[in-house]
């Protein structure tokens, strides 16, 4: 995975993963806001979290520890976490 | 979709966002093997589980275990045996490093300058002619002497069949010494006669379970979607049992499809390296298993299938803030 992923396609591909991942109905990824809060919107819980982030891990070869997943609370903010990772390798 | 704001108004939501940020990780440990009573129908002594491991008799190495298991992300220590009291050289172990919930009889009273704010859940499992029958003495007469007016202490009352219709002298009696109480079933494991559930008598008991909410609110610390849940045995529809079951240790849930479950939960023997197989009697039948910390985790793990509608998500809300409650993490 290059470093210089696009932002737009990562955020597009966490809430195809989200969805998919939690079997969440009635959502599609263009409707999914990137800033919608997952715990306090969508109650997302670790549980939930830890589904996403064993894909997200597999699929973009960063390591995210359970400690992270408070930063992990949005698409953006997962996406940066991504982004931040794969700059930093 | 539903969002938790679309569902819920502003006071709803701050209340679900103080439970969410509370990401709490209970394990359960049987402190001793030993017990001071032995009661017809405790899980612990009619499965053998008294048996299944050596006790650990080192302090240290108690000590050092349970640094283990805060290190693992545990946050809740719920103590269970066997009767905790006979240990609290192991208690304190702890009591020391983390929020920790003791289970007792209340025979032997908790020191509070030694445990000053430990959460103390005492077995009640009914009225006085019930305590004989079960439990070979009437318990409340001690542990509410040892208790009486202690904000950290409640009863943990399990409601039998034969309790169906005389709740109330119950509630009074644990109101009229100033303390809380929550409501539980009897799981009748060890068969004893005449105390088996039937349809009419779980319908009944919870009718009678909301009854003594309204009646005692200031004193029964419970929800009617609990009252519900723990008597008809299903949730949104669906019913309990192995493949829905949240309390499972983790390394013993080889389940496929994995349920929604407690992270990180294990229920530990007392030599500190034996695991049982759930919160309760590896015996027992899942299907009727009316294990009541189970079934309200089995709601708490299944937050988003509660956000189906205003009505659901703030049943969700009413049995997280009990469980939260119950084991110290928000004040009644």
């Amino acid at each position: 995975m290059s470093a210089c992923v696009d932002q737009e396609a990562l955020i597009r591909r966490i809430a195809e993963i989200i969805i998919f991942e939690l079997k969440l109905e009635n959502m599609t990824p263009e409707a999914f806001a990137p800033d919608l809060d997952l715990v306090d919107e969508l109650g997302v819980d670790s549980m939930d979290m830890a589904t996403v982030v064993l894909v997200l891990q597999d699929e973009y070869g960063v390591a995210i520890d359970e400690d992270d997943y408070p930063k992990l609370g949005s698409i953006r903010k997962i996406a940066d976490y991504i982004r931040q990772n794969l700059e930093n390798k | 979709m539903n969002t938790v704001s679309s569902l819920l108004d502003a006071a709803w939501h701050e209340r679900y966002r103080k439970i969410s940020a509370l990401n709490i990780r209970s394990s359960i440990y049987d402190v001793t093997n030993r017990c001071n009573l032995r009661c017809k129908g405790c899980f612990f002594f009619s499965s053998n589980e008294h048996e299944a491991a050596i006790e650990e008799t080192d302090p240290a190495k108690w000590r050092a275990f349970v640094r283990q298991e805060k290190e693992r992300g545990v946050n809740l220590a719920i103590l269970i045996g066997g009767e905790p009291t006979l240990q609290f050289d192991r208690i304190e172990a702890f009591y020391q490093v983390m929020p920790t919930f003791c289970a007792t009889n209340g025979q032997i009273k908790v020191p509070r300058d030694r445990f000053p704010d430990m959460m103390v859940g005492i077995s009640l499992w009914g009225n006085e002619e019930d305590e004989k029958v079960l439990r070979g003495r009437d318990t409340f007469a001690v542990s509410s002497k040892h208790y009486e007016g202690d904000p950290n202490a409640y009863y943990l009352y399990t409601i039998t069949p034969k309790q169906v219709g005389r709740m109330e002298p119950v509630i009074r009696k644990i109101s009229d010494v100033g303390l809380k109480v929550h409501l539980q079933l009897l799981t009748n494991d060890e068969q004893v006669d005449g105390f088996f559930w039937t349809d009419e008598k779980l319908r009944d008991v919870r009718v009678e379970m909301d009854a003594m909410l309204d009646a005692y609110p200031r004193t029964v610390i419970s929800s009617k979607y609990y009252h519900e849940i723990i008597t008809t045995g299903k949730m949104l529809g669906r019913p309990f049992g192995w493949n829905e079951c949240p309390s499972v240790t983790e390394q013993l849930d080889d389940r496929k499809p994995q349920p929604k479950r407690l992270i990180r939960f294990v229920r530990w023997a007392s030599d500190l390296r034996t695991v049982h197989r759930c919160c309760t009697s590896a015996t027992r039948n899942c299907a009727t298993c009316k294990d009541g910390a189970a079934h309200m985790s089995w709601v708490m793990v299944n937050k988003r299938a509660h956000l189906k509608s205003t009505r659901d998500l703030q049943n969700w809300i009413e049995v997280y803030e009990m469980f939260a409650k119950l084991y110290r993490f928000i004040p009644w």
